[in-house]
């Protein structure tokens, strides 16, 4: 018999019952909410009559929905603050653990889990968000959900749940100087598609995620649903177990022993097999970009956006040209060079303290061009005092970016906080779909070392000459 | 949950790929907007000029497929965001069917949630089915039949399609998931009492 996947170890375990053919009654270990979802969820389990079953593994915060502008209250985005509201208040009843505005551990609901140590390998993790496969970067099995499915993990702790098929993807190679764990990733989608991963469970592996840190291994996980893929994970190591070790809600003392004991046995076994493996070798990979409004419209920094002209499939061809128009670029143009207005270094995918440290390190005493507004949202009150104990805010401040608050803030347009109709910005985050920074807005999706060099270039550029 | 069992309906041949939720439901008509009015403010980046006024080139503005309850589409229909606001806007739209070579996944499993049935073809038949169609958009309905497991095109051709058995009865029944998983209380606090003593660092006490 082949050995087994990491996937198939967390899966096989949490079933609770088996309801036919692939689906099962699958346990949850840990539900995340937020202020979109939060509020609403819970007054409408109340509304029907149901408890929250298990609080004790429910946590909470507003994230989607707060201001990230400096200084801000609940209210400095009115309708995060009656969202707010909403959840303080459901969740103080239900007896759900929320970290609030002010507290370290209030931040991007992807960015918690994992730094308070309440996203574990080998668990279950749902959140109403498709982001939730970030917590895959420390071993952890977990998937966005819709508000139905989030009722019924609310009032059962369970959810029903196909068994999705396995997939591998090896990264192997030592990425050059200025490439970052978001090239990578961004780099399958483009070569894969962004319906690549639909219906598998996506193992990272190779030599590249094995040197990779932690929060590296998150933002390759972040992107899996942009890959069609609903769960991505990486194998717990021990980077992994020094990176949770101490964290507020991680197992102490002999509680933490058994759990390294257990978790050791998670990693794939040699003989495992997968219904798909991918190989990819990064070690001669560029800086990437997107030119287009899905994030499989990637190339390298240095490359040019395609011309429509030139593609055979009459549907991709069409589609080609409707990106283009709605980007307001020409076919066939070098993508560096193209003028930008606003750059936004934050969102789940890359707003943790080694995010904010390799766009640090590309200003250099430099300054943001003239007419570019450029942000830096820390992804949690915990990143934002960490990066501030190391002098960060103040590189980004003497440059001319405005070191903001933690939460979404413009990778979701949730907050009031939109880039304006036309404008092109150039972000960190995960998504580059028609609308998503605000109505009309431009968006290029990169690392948080290729946007700090478009705000202080005021156009893409290839940063390794810059 | 309203049942789905079989329709006959105008199917919308939008053919699109990758459609992501955002596209079909902006986040801030979900915070805004009453969940029943949300039809109003569906695919609006496509459906609206930057005006107000219709986009009379979008395929949904037309005749008869603003009647449409049936979308026929390329690949990986409702990728992105977890949104079930889209599923529900696409439902004040009238869509109750969504024909497309794959889905995303989260809005595949929302759809079941709704009673809106999401139907996996591969993309040749979905290809010929939205040929058919537009060869005679008012006259040639389409009918989707849960029962039989069966896309039937204006021809008389017929597409079988496969499904979850679970999902199948659910529909067909109009099931509440909740209720059903509820009466399975006792296997569940078996579960937790088992795992607890294996894996006890899950359980806060
Ligand atoms: S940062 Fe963006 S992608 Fe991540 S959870 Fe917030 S809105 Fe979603």
């Amino acid at each position: 018999m082949a050995g087994k996947t990491l996937f198939d170890k967390v899966w096989e375990p949490h079933v609770v019952a088996r309801l036919g053919g692939d689906t099962v009654l699958l346990h949850i270990d840990r539900h995340l909410m937020h202020d979109l979802g939060g509020p609403v969820g819970l007054a409408e389990l109340k509304r029907r009559g149901h408890r929250v079953r298990n609080p004790e593994l429910t946590f909470a915060t507003p994230d989607h929905a707060v201001s990230s502008a400096p200084g801000r209250t609940e209210d400095t985005n009115p309708t995060g603050g009656r969202l707010l509201r909403g959840l303080r208040a459901g969740a103080a009843e239900a007896g759900i653990r929320l970290f609030d505005l002010g507290e370290p551990g209030q931040g991007i609901v992807h960015v918690i889990g994992p730094e308070q140590g309440i996203s574990l390998p080998g668990l279950t993790i749902v959140c109403g968000d498709s982001h939730t496969c970030t917590h895959g970067g420390v071993g952890a099995l977990a998937f966005g959900i819709g508000s139905s499915e989030l009722l019924h993990v609310l009032a059962t702790q369970t959810l029903v749940q196909r068994r999705p098929k396995r997939m591998r993807v090896c990264f192997e190679g030592r990425m050059q100087e200025g490439v970052l764990p978001k090239d990578l990733i961004l780099h399958l989608i483009a070569t894969h598609s962004a319906a690549g991963g639909v219906g598998h469970a996506v193992e990272y592996a190779g030599s590249a995620i094995e040197a990779m840190g932690i929060e590296g291994r998150m933002t390759v996980c972040n992107l899996s649903i942009e890959f069609g893929a609903k769960m991505g994970m990486v194998a717990p190591d021990e980077a992994t177990f020094q990176f949770l070790a101490d964290r507020p809600y991680a197992p102490k003392g002999r509680s933490w022993d058994l759990a390294v004991a257990h978790w050791r046995g998670l990693p794939s076994d040699a003989d495992a097999r997968f219904d798909h493996e991918i190989t990819l070798d990064v070690s001669g990979l560029a800086p990437q970009v997107t030119w287009g409004t899905s994030p499989q419209d990637t190339i390298a920094v240095d490359g040019h956006v395609p011309d429509p002209a030139r593609e055979g499939d009459p549907d991709r061809r069409k589609s080609i040209a409707q990106a283009l128009d709605y980007m307001g670029l020409q076919p066939g143009q070098p993508i560096a060079g193209t003028q930008v207005d606003w750059v936004f270094i934050g969102s789940c995918t890359n707003s943790r303290l080694p995010d904010l440290r390799a766009a640090a390190s590309v200003i250099k005493g430099r300054k943001v061009a003239e007419g570019v507004r450029a942000w830096v949202v820390p992804g949690s009150g915990q990143v934002k005092r960490d990066a501030e104990a190391e002098g960060l805010d103040q590189v980004f401040k003497a440059a001319g970016f405005e070191w903001r608050e933690p939460g979404c803030s413009m990778c979701v347009a949730a907050n009031g906080e939109t880039v304006p109709p036309g404008k092109r910005s150039v972000s960190t985050s995960n998504r580059n779909f028609v609308g998503r920074q605000g109505p009309g807005a431009r968006t290029h999706l990169a690392s948080p070392a290729v946007a700090a060099a478009a705000a202080l270039a005021g156009r893409i550029v290839d940063l390794r000459k810059f | 949950m309203e049942k789905f069992t079989r329709l006959t309906a105008i199917a919308a041949p939008l053919m699109r790929q990758n459609v992501d939720t955002d596209v079909i439901i902006r986040i801030e008509r979900l915070i805004e907007a009453d969940r029943a009015r949300l039809g109003e403010h569906a695919f609006e980046a496509w459906r609206f000029l930057p005006d107000g006024k219709e986009n009379p080139d979008f395929l949904l503005n037309q005749e008869p497929y603003r009647r449409a309850k049936i979308l026929l589409n390329g690949v990986n229909f409702g990728c992105g965001s977890s949104r079930e606001g889209a599923v529900w806007a696409l439902m004040g739209l009238g869509i109750r069917c969504v024909i497309a070579p794959s889905f995303g996944e989260i809005f595949f499993n929302n759809c079941f949630q709704n009673g809106v049935l999401p139907v996996v073809l591969p993309a040749s038949s979905v290809q010929a089915l939205a040929d058919e169609v537009a060869a005679d958009p008012a006259g040639r309905l389409v009918t989707v039949d849960l029962e039989a497991q069966q896309v039937i095109a204006p021809s008389g051709k017929v597409y079988g399609f496969e499904i979850d058995p679970l999902r199948r009865t659910g529909l067909l029944e109009g099931l509440d998931e909740i209720g059903l998983t509820l009466r399975r209380e006792t296997e569940i606090a078996a579960y937790q009492a088992r795992d607890a003593k294996v894996r006890p660092w899950v359980y806060r006490t």
